[in-house]
This record gives structure tokens, sequence and C-alpha cells, in this order.
């Protein structure tokens, strides 16, 4: 019932802003397609960073493998490095065929915005883990009818993210929520790179910290989560 | 000859789902090579404790110490000196049988893989499927890799939920002789649940015998049999499990 309403609420509202952005602006979006294709693959950056996550520990649930992960020395912690490192891989694959299908396709080099890209994909990266490890959690609280917010959970945090339209865009008190997400930073920030008129230092630090907070906050989540199931007996349960 | 320390000491365990009680207070030990028998009806709690004593689910009350360690502050280092094998839980079926013994292997620590690989292989009679997909395996054979991974980390306790419901007489037969064997060269210490009769009073030192809960009967097979004036366990079973 919820998912009927869920994603065309959200394109509703993504398409929204984007088409206030485009009046707003028309005719002096700096350099259009190279602005929409390179948000596209960098928002495929952290959508693939969280499923890397979650679809790692959705794996292991399908396999009925858990309770021999966490009957094992294995600390949960440790599990959700390995997963992080797993997603690391991930995305590193995904991130090259995206990069050279742009280019083959449409000519299109994402490297235009220089060096800044690295520090940038990373915090998305970290982004997307925190969102990885968030759903993840729920996931094992709620079991079977919390799988779905391994592909949906992501998109809630797509407008607030500003990938396709710059802040400005949104009504104020959506601004003020978008600027606690770190991703917002990175994508201002990649705008500030494009358009070279202001340093997008801080809107780095911004997201690295925001990140590191969030990061901290989501382990910690999963760890109360953790001990949770394991006084209600879920782990064992889950998947069966 | 004074009676060796218990590997495994579980002092009034309860635990409770909700206002359910699964475990109602109960106390046992385990003694270094000793093969524990965990008898009761369907729903008595003996997987609930087995996962207790695993880590997975934390006691309401009450304490578990294995080699002289509490498993709430000890949790890694108690984990890697034990194992288990269940019924309810698989590996990855897209592995190998071999992958997936690897993986476990790693999980644990375990030092020369591929000797320790070879050597569980060949017990428990794995050659023909160990490069098979785990997905392709019998149920039979993919209890025997459920042994086998319990077995591979050399375990110093054993927890085993039901480990012969799926094999084949002959295979069940191999897999209690195997068992046996490892207790007298490696002194390994068994809890062993199943609802099989005559295998607990072949493989069995001792009994628990769990009701709702609470241990209702303790000692030797011949012991309990003798104290309800039974012909043999199942008879025993099938009076204490209708009894309310
Ligand atoms: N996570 C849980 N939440 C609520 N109740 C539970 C949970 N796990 C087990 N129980 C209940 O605890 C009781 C004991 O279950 P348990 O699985 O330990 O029994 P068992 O002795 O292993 O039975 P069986 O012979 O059928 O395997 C059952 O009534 C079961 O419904
Ligand atoms: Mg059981």
């Amino acid at each position: 019932m919820m998912e009927i309403f869920y994603w065309p609420f959200l394109d509703l509202v993504i398409w929204g802003f984007i088409t206030v952005y485009l009046m707003k602006f028309q005719g002096q979006i700096p350099g259009a397609v190279t602005f929409f294709l390179g948000a596209l693959i960098l928002w495929d950056v952290l959508f693939r960073a969280q499923q890397g996550v979650t679809i790692s520990f959705l794996e292991e649930l399908w396999a009925r493998n858990l309770m021999n992960l966490f009957a094992s020395p294995l600390k949960p912690s440790e599990f959700l490095a390995a997963t992080m490192v797993m997603s690391a891989f991930k995305v590193a694959a995904v991130s090259v065929v995206m990069v050279v299908c742009a280019g083959l396709f449409y000519s299109y080099n994402i490297f235009v915005i220089g060096l800044w890209l690295i520090p940038f994909v990373l915090n998305l990266v970290m982004t997307g883990w925190i969102i990885g490890v968030l759903t993840t959690a729920l996931i094992m609280r709620f079991g079977q009818e919390a799988e779905v917010l391994a592909w949906s959970m992501v998109f809630l945090f797509q407008p607030i993210s500003c990938v396709f339209y710059p802040i400005e865009v949104l009504p104020g008190w959506l601004q003020a929520i978008a600027w606690m997400n770190p991703a917002t930073h990175v994508f201002e920030g990649m705008r500030a790179v494009l358009n070279a008129t202001v340093s997008p230092v801080a809107h780095l630090a911004w997201a690295t910290a925001l990140n590191v907070v969030c990061l901290s906050l989501v382990v910690a989540l999963f760890h109360w989560m953790f001990e949770f199931c394991r006084e209600r007996g879920l782990l064992v349960r889950i998947g069966e | 000859m004074p009676t060796p320390r218990p590997v495994l000491q579980v002092q009034h365990l309860i635990k409770q789902f909700g206002d359910f009680t699964a475990v109602n207070d109960i106390s046992f030990d385990l003694r270094p090579g000793e093969i524990l028998g965990l008898l009761g009806p369907n729903g008595a709690g003996k997987t609930t404790t087995i996962q207790m004593l695993l880590g997975v689910v934390k006691p309401t009350s009450g304490s578990i110490q294995m080699f002289g360690r509490d498993l709430e502050t000890d949790r890694e280092a108690i984990l890697r000196q034990v194992n288990f094998s269940s019924t309810y839980v698989s590996l990855p079926q897209a592995l190998t049988v071999e992958e997936n013994l690897w993986v476990m292997a790693r999980l644990y620590g375990l030092p020369q893989i591929q000797l320790r690989i070879d050597a569980i292989v060949k017990q428990l009679e794995m050659e023909e499927f160990r490069h098979k997909v785990t997905r392709k395996l019998s149920s039979g054979q993919s209890a025997r890799l459920g042994l086998a991974k319990a077995f591979l980390t050399e375990p110093k306790i054993l927890f085993l939920d039901e480990p012969t419901a799926s094999l084949d007489p002959d295979i069940a037969q191999k897999i209690r002789s195997f068992l046996k064997e490892e207790r007298r060269v490696s002194g390994l210490s068994v809890l062993y649940s199943s609802h099989n009769m005559h295998e607990m009073e072949e493989m069995t030192d001792r009994i628990i015998f769990l009701q709702r809960g609470k241990i209702v009967a303790e000692g030797t097979a011949q012991e309990i049999v003798a104290r309800f004036g039974q012909a043999d366990l199942e008879e025993v079973f099938v009076k204490l499990a209708r009894e309310e």
C-alpha cells in the first residue's frame, strides 16, 4: 500500500524541483548536459555504496547464513566493515562502467570537475554507507516487511540531496533539513567547482564532518538494534 | 578421581520472550569429553538454550560460562573455541562446498586451511561433492556440510541441534562414530539435541530432559529409564511429554 504512493510522490517531488530550477534559470544553466549526466553518475555512486552494504546483509539473510556469522568470533562491527569494503568494490566497478559509457555515448568526461572529484566522491560513498547501515539495522529489526527499504530508502534522501538542482530551489524549511545531509554539501560543492565562483572547501569540510558524525551515529544504532534483536531472539528468526 | 572442571557451566538460565518463558531457570554443566543429550518435546526450549549458549540470543537472566570465562564479556574468545550445526541454518548457496568451508575457516582464523579442509572432507566422506555448488546438494549432503563446518574449526565444545535429522541411517551411523572418535582423541565436549531416542541412548553419557523450559529429569539414559520405571527412553519420553 505504502509503495503505491511512495514512488509517484518522490517522482513528483524530484521532477517538481527540477522543473522549478529549469524555469528559474532558463537557458543559463552552466553546461546543462554536463551537469545532469555528472549528477546522475554521482548519485549512482551514493546509491551503489548504499546497496553494497544493505545487499551484502540481505544475501546473508536469504542464505540463512546470519547465524553462522553471528555465532562465530566475528564482531558486528567487523561485519559492517566487511560490507563497506564490498560496497567500495562494487562502487569502483560500477563507476568505471558508467564513466566509460558516458564517455562513449555522449563524449562526456566527468573529470572536467578535476581533482576535486576524488574527495567529493569519497564523501558520497560514505553517505551511501550511512544510509546502507541505517537500512540494514531496520531490516534486521523489522524483518521481511522492511526488505523493500533496501531499494527505496535511499530515494527518500534524494530530494534533500540537491542532486539535480541547487539548494535555493527548495523552500526554506526544506533547505534547513537539506543542509544537515552530507550529500547536499557534496553536490553544492561540485556546483561550486563547476561555476568556479566560490571555493568548495567549506562544502567539503561540512560534508566530511557530517559524514563522520552520521556514520558514528548509525553504527551505534546498528549495535543497539543488534542487542535488541539478540534480546528478542530476532537474529535467528529473520529469513525463516 | 576428582571430576575435571566443566568446560561449560550454566547457572539459573532464564529466557523470556515477552511474558512467555521459553527457558525457565535451568542449571547444568558440561564436562570435558562428555556428550550431553538435550531431550524434550517440541517447544521445550532446546533450540533457545543452544542459541543462548552461542550468544545469538540474550538470556533474560542467569550466567553462562565456558572455559571459566563469561560469555557476555568474553564472547569472541569463547566463540573461537566452539562451533555448532543446526538444521535451521545453511551456508551461502552460490558457493561450492569447499569455498564455504574456506570462508568459515577464515572467519575463525584457522591456520593451514587447505590441510584442514582436506582432512574433514575425507573424514565425512564428502569427496564426491566437495566441488559442487551448495545449492545443488541433497538435504543429507547439506547436513553433512553443516557438520563439516562445525568440525572444521576443531572446537572444544560442539552444539548440535538435531544433526542427524535428515541423514540416511548409514551416514548417520558414520557421523555418530566419527563424533565418538573425535571425543576420544581430542576430548571434544558435545551438547546434543535429537528426537531420536535410540541415538540418544547410544551416544550420550548423560541426558537432560527439558519440558516447558524446565529440567524435569537428569542422568544417564539407564538411570532415567530406571527412575521412571519404563522399558526404554522412548517410553519415558512419551510418559513425560504427556504429563500436564
Ligand atoms: N524469538 C522468539 N520469540 C518468541 N518466542 C520464541 C522465540 N524463539 C522461541 N520461542 C518460543 O520458545 C519456545 C521454545 O522454542 P524452542 O525452539 O527452543 O523449542 P525446541 O525445544 O527447540 O523445540 P523443537 O523440538 O520443536 O525444535 C517455543 O514455544 C517457541 O515458540
Ligand atoms: Mg529446536
